[in-house]
């Protein structure tokens, strides 16, 4: 039996997390959350792996741009998708410089779940 | 008769729903969210929308307070709560609340403190009509659910 997608949900907005890691869940990912960019740092040092990260762009403690660069420091390959909110094309692109594989706006549609999946069925 | 209970509620929970589109209240993102509800998660949206609310109303708290209190108001810190709620309305479709609070942020970056005023009372309405009209839908959706259920 193929293994489920594992995906890693960072939000300090628990709503939003509540809502993306159920719009994954009805695409048959397995899903974790947390509240900003350190938690998701941590987990991956304690050994944790995800296929995908849907990394929020603002949040307190370590935002979305310092834990992508971090990760990638690590030699973190996951999959990691960045999601926000304001619509600022600049601080878009500062986010896809940090190590993006893409970047989009909140909230998630299941367009944007399925572009996701196809991207990762590539890598 | 139960049968009739059960779409007369069904009627009045559609009708409802309609008048919310209809008068811009909510947008088509509420039924984005609803697509997520199924039996494995029956009060999805029920949950989603008591955490917004949590949130909301700490906001609001928290924009009339840093409008009222005091004799200088933080208009940077009020444009991050409106920025944050702007995120959470666009998320649930709460299409009315969204478009007053960008009405709000523009005063907020003008510091035009009666503006902003205006746009909190407007805002503050706006919030009560819509947790109410939500409410009387989930009691609705709660009944009709209860109605089928006795009527297997």
């Amino acid at each position: 039996m193929a293994r489920k997608i594992c995906a890693l949900v960072v939000d300090d907005d628990p709503m939003v997390r509540k809502i993306h890691g159920m719009l994954l869940i009805k695409h048959g990912l397995e899903t974790e959350g947390v509240e900003n960019g350190k938690e998701a740092v941590e987990l991956f040092l304690s050994g944790k792996s995800y296929d995908l990260v849907l990394m929020d762009m603002e949040m307190p403690v370590m935002d979305g741009p310092k834990a992508t660069k971090e990760l990638r420091a690590m030699g973190v390959r996951s999959m990691i998708v960045g999601v926000t909110g304001r619509g600022v094309e600049a601080e878009k692109e500062a986010f896809m410089g940090a190590g993006l594989d893409s970047c989009w706006d909140k909230p998630l549609n299941p367009k944007a779940v399925v572009s996701m999946l196809d991207q990762l069925a590539k890598k | 008769m139960l049968g009739f209970r059960v779409e007369r509620l069904w009627a009045d929970m559609t009708g409802l729903l309609a008048l919310l589109f209809h008068q811009g209240v909510l947008d088509e993102q509420f039924l984005e969210l609803q697509q997520l509800q199924d039996e494995s998660s029956p009060n999805f949206v029920l949950e989603v929308f008591n955490i917004y609310f949590h949130e909301a109303e700490k906001l609001l708290r928290s924009l009339r307070s840093l409008l009222v209190d005091g004799e200088f108001s933080d208009y940077k810190k009020m444009r991050i709560h409106l920025n944050l709620l702007i995120g959470s309305s666009s998320t649930i479709g709460a299409k009315r609340i969204r478009n007053v609070c960008i009405v709000f942020r523009t005063a907020s970056d003008q510091n035009n403190k009666i503006g902003c005023l205006r746009a909190l009372e407007l805002l503050e309405y706006e919030y009560c009509y819509l947790k109410n009209k939500l409410h009387e839908l989930f009691q609705i959706e709660q009944q009709r659910i209860l109605a089928a259920a006795i009527r297997e």
